[in-house]
């Protein structure tokens, strides 16, 4: 159907507004809406929730939301900077700050919160700040970086405000550097969601972080300082506290106004009025998210307005979807205090009764609150040790087959759910996601493992919570399956190969037949295309043997085989290393005279190096060996290995680099060449901020700053691109090396097969801070250990195809036929495109007029 | 030593050929893939891949699934019972099967028979065909 598209005009582009996007494109199959998404912020929308991890070294990109290319679709406009400032409901128009008038057919209000800001003095001074945007975070890191190095001594915070958000904002400054008491008025910390013992534990858990607390406080002023700045809270009890930076965080206010000035009801403390189809009073107005006013109350949770967004988005495209209720469960984000609350907290069902755990000592308060008869859970206060939450949290309003106290015991904390959970029951509602749905993704939809699910479902995909129970799903629906979870290799290989990895390294053992005796299944037979290269990638791992050595050479992929990428007519191409993509006039000549005499086809590669295409099998040895006596080596191309580091020619040559990026680059690829991996592994230097060398879309990315180098991880192109995330920054260039050495080592020892680095990392224990935390502070104290691997690799590494060259053993292999070694494959075909051979298509074989004879050019010894 | 015998090739010494891998051989100017599996056992099927339309069977890794022995194309995966030709896992395409040929090893030399029956109408997996082990050879 093809008809010009209705106008949504969408105000905000805040969380909600960018899943009501995401959800009209996936939905509107008819192409019936064109959006257009008017955001005051001046960035696309991006995941508010974790606004408080860009204190723990994530950029602002990192926290981008959705695919970038949602915001590329001709029917999506997407205009930063660009704040609403009056509705006309009769007109069916939006005026825009910048003067601009845009029609809407349908207009959605998602204009969210914003800080609310306490009526006291002194609450505008300079120096106090609210925690909603990236540019209220920006700007308060800024300012407490400047006063700590104004004063240098550490800066004195205080947040005003001890909720969730409160608690977090104290954690970002103490990541900071700074001192902090959090302030709260209310009896106890997190008063909103849990009761008071728990928040008694809580207070214990917060100071232990070095924060100080003080409840039961009324702040009456901010008084200045003599620069005029914020300098001191007064307290209504007369207390006072010293303060270079103040954090308010009071709660949020509904963004109301232009509803407001449109004439549409509002609800008694603020919110757009809708019902439960997400309508305001006005058919062609919706509002959804924070400022929505739905069932008496706006919901300052991000799962509610994704619901909302969905509504809507099922309303425009004649749906009859309503708003299914809120859940209202909380995690605290703050790393080592585990709080989370769910469900009926309080107790206020009528005859609702509370079992409670509560052990001072280890810091740790249980409450579930269950039905008179209990047997039925309706909520629950965790403190100290969360563990059961995403158990949990989906069982409210269900039996829980077992006695309420077994679940609040240390180690039974989430045993007993799961396999009893309902089809119903919400697992993930960050995304809405039931049991059901997860159950269908592994049995319907064929997935095989957690990150299959998630990106089939979404499930998980948010907050992360619920992920440890997705997980369990998947596992138990796969058991049921009958398919070997195991997330074992194959029918012949039980363990993963990380478990894998870790057996052979233990046990010693350095051959296939002894592996798979050992560690395999009871069919283990000969193995299979998966088992073997993954023991071969082993095995070249742990000792480095040459990959044609013995019986190793069978387990070999293909390519690893001959060394080389075998292309779709069954020639090869050969890729000679470049290290950093530097190469001298003499080494270009060289490669340019090879190529001519065996005639290949020439192209430069995305990682600096050239790419020679048609060789045939039983010229591989010769052309490598001209290669090699030009000092040239294996580039491993063809390898699960480490492929490149690209450079940018940096400081040596730019006028605008800080660091000496080449020789950074050479450094890395000749140390990490030839590394066997699970997965192939990029590089990447750049000289300075500007980063033409793209570090940043590699596994490790390396970028100069005045002071160092910042290093990412977990850059990946191919299927799903990332970008690579912060690791550590302004690392001088010995302990760079070392913590690359580490994270490869790392990666390598405990990534699934094929498993490149930005799932790895999505995966592995803690993700990006756990991987920090290995090899970092050494966590695991296995740091030692990776470093010795490390150095091992680099003392032992030798060219592979030099070591070919040497034994004629070896060459053998590379004869074209066993009884007619040198007889070149009779059906390769070659046609001319653009000066260069190309592989010839069935129709031009056909014609013998157009084929060249090109690369079955006489073999030369 | 090997004679002459009506209708086999004498292609190789067995030695020639590495446990459990594969080699291309060219019989009657036909391609034909070689794979030694155990020790003194040597299967052959078609070298040309039925779905990429190159000659590489032989660079295949060799392994097993329930009992068969096979061979994982090096282009696309597809998997195929060495013994019979027929391909156990098409990864997702329509299964086409491999010609395969009988194969003797007598002493240290390897023969290769005249291709053997298609596969291509092979509902069960056939019998063992014409690959005799150097015991069982007269
Ligand atoms: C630090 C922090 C931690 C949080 N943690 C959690 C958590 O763990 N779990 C959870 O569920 N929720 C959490 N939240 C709350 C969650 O972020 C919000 O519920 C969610 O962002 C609401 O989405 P929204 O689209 O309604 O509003 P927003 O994301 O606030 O987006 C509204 C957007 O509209 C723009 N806008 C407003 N008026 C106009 C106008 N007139 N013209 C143009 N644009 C306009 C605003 O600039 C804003 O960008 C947290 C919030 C913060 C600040
Ligand atoms: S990244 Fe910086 S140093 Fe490197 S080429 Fe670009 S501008 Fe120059
Ligand atoms: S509950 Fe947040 S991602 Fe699933």
């Amino acid at each position: 159907m093809s008809r010009i598209p209705s106008q949504l005009v969408v105000v905000g582009g805040g969380m909600v507004a960018q899943r009501l996007v995401e959800a009209v494109r996936a939905r509107d199959e008819d192409r019936a809406w064109q959006v257009t998404v008017l955001a005051e912020e001046p960035r696309a929308p991006y995941d508010r929730v974790a606004l408080t991890s860009y204190f723990s070294g994530r950029d602002p990109e990192s926290l981008a939301l959705g695919a970038p290319q949602l915001w590329a679709d001709p029917l999506v406009t997407l205009l930063r900077g660009t704040t609403v400032t009056e509705v006309d409901r009769d007109a069916r128009t939006v005026r825009t700050a910048d003067g601009r008038a845009l029609r809407y057919d349908h207009l959605v209000l998602a204009t969210g919160s914003r800080a609310a800001v306490p009526a006291i003095p002194g609450a505008d001074l300079p120096g106090v700040f609210v925690y909603r945007t990236l540019d209220d975070v920006a700007a308060l890191r800024g300012w407490v970086e400047q006063e700590a190095a104004r004063r240098g001594r550490p800066v004195r915070g205080a947040v005003i405000g001890g909720g969730l958000l409160g608690l977090e904002a104290a954690g970002a400054l103490q990541a900071l550097g700074a001192r902090t008491t959090v302030v709260q008025f209310g009896t106890h910390l997190m008063s909103a969601q849990i009761d008071l013992g728990g928040g008694q534990v809580l207070r214990r858990l917060i100071e232990a972080l070095g924060v100080e607390v003080r409840v039961d406080t009324a702040t009456s002023r901010i008084r200045p300082d003599e620069r005029g700045k914020a300098g001191r809270l007064e307290f209504a009890d007369g207390g006072r506290l010293d303060v270079d930076v103040v954090v308010l965080a009071t709660g949020v206010t509904p963004r109301d106004e232009l509803g407001r000035a449109a004439g549409l009801p509002v609800g008694a403390r603020g919110g757009v009025v809708v019902d439960q189809a997400c309508r305001t009073q006005d058919p062609h107005v919706s509002a959804v998210g924070e400022v929505a006013c739905i069932d008496g109350a706006c919901i300052g949770l991000v799962a509610p307005g994704y619901a909302m967004a969905e509504v809507v988005v099922d309303r425009l495209l004649g749906g009859s979807a309503v708003f299914p209720g809120a859940d209202t469960a909380t995690k605290l984000k703050l790393s080592g205090v585990d709080v989370a609350s769910f469900g009926d907290a309080f107790a206020r069902t009528p005859g609702a009764l509370e079992v409670v755990h509560s052990d001072p000592a280890t810091g740790v308060y249980k409450k579930l609150v269950v039905s008179d008869d209990a047997r039925t859970l309706l909520g629950g206060v965790l403190v100290g040790d969360a563990s059961a939450y995403a158990s949990l949290r989906p069982m409210v309003g269900r039996p829980l087959g077992a006695d309420a106290s077994a679940y609040l015991l240390p180690a039974g904390g989430s045993a007993p759910v799961g396999g009893d959970l309902p089809d119903d029951a919400t697992v993930c509602s960050c995304n809405n996601v039931s049991a059901g749905t997860v159950r269908a993704a592994v049995t319907e939809h064929g997935c095989t493992d957690v990150a299959g699910v998630k990106a089939c479902t979404r499930a998980g995909t948010s907050c992360g919570s619920c992920v440890p129970l997705v997980k369990r799903l998947v596992g138990e629906q796969l058991t049921k399956a009958g398919v070997a979870v195991s997330n074992g290799l194959c029918e012949h290989m039980a363990l993963s190969r990380a478990q894998l990895f870790d057996a052979v390294r233990v046990t010693g053992l350095r051959t296939f037949s002894e592996i798979m005796q050992r560690h395999g299944t009871a069919v283990a037979g000969r193995g299979c295309d998966i088992c073997k290269p993954v023991v071969a990638s082993i095995l070249a791992s742990l000792d480095d043997g040459h990959v044609l050595d013995d019986e190793r050479a069978a387990l070999q992929d293909t390519n690893d085989h001959v060394m080389a990428n075998l292309q779709k007519d069954g020639s090869y191409s050969v890729v000679p290393r470049i290290p950093g993509g530097e190469v001298t006039p003499e080494g270009l000549l060289v490669i340019g005279q090879v190529a001519k005499d065996y005639g290949l086809y020439t192209k430069i590669t995305g990682g600096q190096r050239i790419d020679l295409f048609g060789a045939r099998l039983e010229q591989l040895p010769q052309i490598w060996r001209r290669l090699v006596d030009a000092g040239f080596e294996s580039g491993h191309a063809y390898g699960k290995s480490v492929r490149t580091v690209k450079s940018c020619v940096g400081s040596t040559w730019c006028r605008y680099g800080v660091q000496d990026a080449v020789s950074l680059a050479v450094l890395l690829e000749l140390r990490y060449r030839g590394l066997r991996s699970p997965h192939k592994l990029k590089l990447g230097v750049s000289g300075c901020a500007r980063e033409c060398a793209e570090a940043r879309a590699k596994d490790v990315g390396v970028v100069a700053t005045d002071r160092g180098w910042n290093l990412y991880v977990g850059g990946n192109g191919g299927f799903t691109p990332r970008h690579a995330r912060l690791l550590a920054e302004d690392l001088d260039t010995d302990t760079l090396v070392r913590t690359v050495d580490r994270f490869l080592m790392y990666y390598i020892r405990t990534a699934d097969r094929l498993q490149r680095t930005a799932p790895w990392i999505d995966e592995v224990d803690g993700g990006l801070d756990g991987v920090r935390s290995v090899v970092l502070e050494d966590s695991l104290g296995i740091a030692a250990d990776l470093d010795e691997a490390m150095a091992r690799h680099v003392e032992v590494y030798e060219d592979e195809w030099r070591a070919t060259l040497e034994d004629p053993e070896k060459l053998r292999r590379f004869a074209s036929f066993v009884n007619a070694p040198t007889t070149a494959d009779p059906s390769l075909a070659y046609v001319a495109e653009r000066g260069q051979p190309r592989p010839a298509t069935p129709d031009e074989r056909a014609d013998p007029a157009v084929l060249i004879a090109g690369t079955t050019l006489a073999v030369r010894s | 030593m090997s004679r002459p015998q009506p209708g086999w090739t004498v292609v190789c010494q067995l030695t020639d050929l590495v446990p459990e891998r594969g080699a291309a051989a060219l019989v009657d100017g036909e391609q034909v893939a070689l794979f030694r599996v155990g020790n003194r056992e040597v299967l052959a099927v078609q070298q040309l891949d039925p779905y990429s339309g190159a000659h590489v069977m032989s660079r295949g890794i060799v392994g097993s699934r329930a009992g068969a022995v096979t061979v994982a194309s090096p282009m696309y995966k597809q998997v195929f019972d060495l013994r019979t030709g027929a391909c156990l896992d098409p990864v997702g395409k329509e299964p086409q099967h491999l010609r395969t040929w009988p194969v003797r090893v007598e002493g240290d030399v390897v023969l290769v028979g005249t291709a053997g029956a298609l596969v291509d109408a092979l509902v069960a997996p056939l019998a063992t065909p014409a690959t005799l082990d150097a015991t069982e050879a007269p």
